[in-house]
């Protein structure tokens, strides 16, 4: 049978960044798919050598403009654990809070983008008018919309009062209520169904295979998470990642739709929790150069990110790397993309949630 | 302006971009703001297009994508630049892959500031780019 190949990227209508796939097809079937990277990379990692240890962590936040607040969070966590510094424990729960915060808008933008590559328009809008809502609490209380700044080496700049942290659990459970009729549509419609379930099954085994993490690995049934590890005070928290087992397009789908509601009510759980200390210190001056190094993990809305940090005693940093999520899923792409039909591939593409900015940096 | 009337179609080009302009640039398509009640449409064509909107820098291996879309949009056509990274190159300037704005490849009519750019200047960009658009319209007429 005659081969085609296909380009698919970097400028694709169903794609915001530059991924670069080669699909090799065999009629309707594709049969292989090369990736390309490079369109979107920058050099991050180098800049590390001319911007300040100080000054990095905006560059960090950089990485990825959805997931800015745990880039900057990651990095400030590393940097304490290096020069050793003990962190208030007001900005600890603070950067919890954004955190999942981050992981609801994530979700809300990825769905969205979801339902509009199978063609489901409205359910797009939809998800993106829930998402200004968690926008807006995030300007309120950071200032950005995107990219915060609100993480420093020793804490947090800003405070969120303890009113506004109960309004905040509110409204979060009202935007989850008004959600639920939208979560219901992505869990039972039909038409949903008939076109993602099924399609691009990744088994518990496959998925251990290529190292998927995240919702990627939680759709396959496998118990994977970092938050389960307890660091970043999840361990003061009830937590019990969401699971299925179906492993396809619309079990990823359904991961990331209860997550939603899982993140509403971690933030309902630490606020409960915190201490009731307005006004207590939320940073620490942090003094010094920073000598070591050190491995830092966190689960970010794509799955687990590895920051990797030397310092050699100057003020430039000797290394920054970061293992961002999507990295990890794309052999998981490539592996799903490969027997499926042509009209399948840009599902598939998405489900993963790629975040090409994290991957090429 | 009879010729035009006031709904531009727009492509957009993700260069080297943290994604931060390029959700921006969707919001603007959302319910909070939604352009597309003005007739303005993001295409995926950049036959039927007449705004570029890029967000990000450019480098090594996007810049002949860059020339490539801006080559096939018919005339008129305006550039806006959303963006920091778009306009200079911003924190990455000094990056090793990035060669810097937009405007080392293509030329730009408009330039929207912020890291990232919100959607209320992304919006006026483009209201800005319909008014180039307009006076590129004058000069060929």
């Amino acid at each position: 049978m005659k081969r085609t190949t296909i380009p698919f990227g970097p400028q694709h209508p169903v794609l915001p960044e530059p991924l670069v796939l080669d699909l090799i097809l065999e009629d309707e079937k594709v049969i292989d798919a090369i990736p390309t990277i490079g369109y979107i990379h920058r050099g991050l990692e180098a800049l590390v050598e001319s911007v300040e240890y100080t000054e990095f962590g905006y560059v960090v936040e950089r990485i990825c403009g959805i997931c800015s607040f745990m880039h900057g969070m990651g990095y400030a966590v590393a940097m304490e654990e290096i020069m050793a510094v003990e962190v208030p424990e007001r900005a600890r729960w603070l950067r919890l809070i954004w955190a999942e915060m981050s992981r609801i808008h994530s979700h809300l933008l990825w769905l969205g983008l979801g339902a509009d590559a199978f063609g489901f328009e409205n359910l797009f809008m939809h998800c993106w008018r829930t998402r200004e809502e968690v926008l807006d609490i995030f300007e309120k209380t950071t200032g950005g919309r995107i990219i915060f700044s609100v993480n420093r080496i020793g804490g947090v700049r800003r405070d969120i009062s303890d009113t506004e942290l109960a309004a905040i659990v509110t409204k979060l459970q009202q935007l989850g209520a008004s959600f639920t009729e939208t979560a219901r549509i992505f869990e039972t419609d039909p038409s949903i169904r008939h076109r993602l379930s099924g399609v691009g099954i990744l088994s518990r085994e496959d998925a251990h295979a290529v190292d998927a993490v995240g919702p990627m690995a939680r759709a396959s049934g496998i118990r994977m998470d970092t938050r389960l590890t307890g660091t970043h005070l999840y361990d003061r928290l009830d937590f019990e990642p969401v699971l299925e087992t179906a492993g396809d397009c619309l079990a990823r789908v359904v991961v990331r739709v209860r997550e939603i509601s899982q993140s509403i009510d971690l933030i309902r759980q630490a606020v409960d929790r915190m201490p009731k200390a307005e006004g207590a210190p939320i940073e620490v001056k942090v003094r010094g150069l920073p000598t070591g190094e050190v491995f830092e993990r966190l689960e970010q809305p794509r799955g687990e990110v590895v920051y990797y940090i030397k310092a050699n005693g100057t003020k430039y940093l000797e290394r920054f790397r970061a293992r961002t999520p999507t990295f990890a899923n794309i052999p998981a792409m490539i592996k799903l993309v490969k027997g499926c039909d042509l009209a399948d591939v840009p599902n598939i593409i998405m489900t993963i949630d790629p975040c090409i900015s994290c991957t090429e940096r | 302006m009879s010729f035009f009337s006031r709904s531009p179609w727009i492509l957009h080009y993700d260069g080297s971009s943290c994604n931060g302009c390029d959700i921006e640039v969707l919001a603007c398509l959302t319910p909070l703001y939604d352009v597309e009640r003005f007739g303005v449409i993001n295409t995926g064509n950049p036959k039927h297009a007449d705004i570029l909107l890029v967000t990000g820098s450019v480098n090594e291996r996007n810049i002949e994508i860059v020339r490539n879309l801006y080559r096939q949009m018919p005339d008129p056509k305006v550039v806006v630049a959303v963006g920091a990274c778009a306009c200079s190159g911003g924190i990455f300037a000094r990056a090793y892959n990035v060669q810097g704005g937009i405007d080392k490849v293509i030329p730009v009519d408009v330039y929207v500031p912020g890291c990232a750019a919100r959607p209320e200047s992304i919006i006026d960009g483009v209201v800005q780019g319909i008014a180039a658009l307009e006076a590129k319209q004058r000069m060929t007429a």
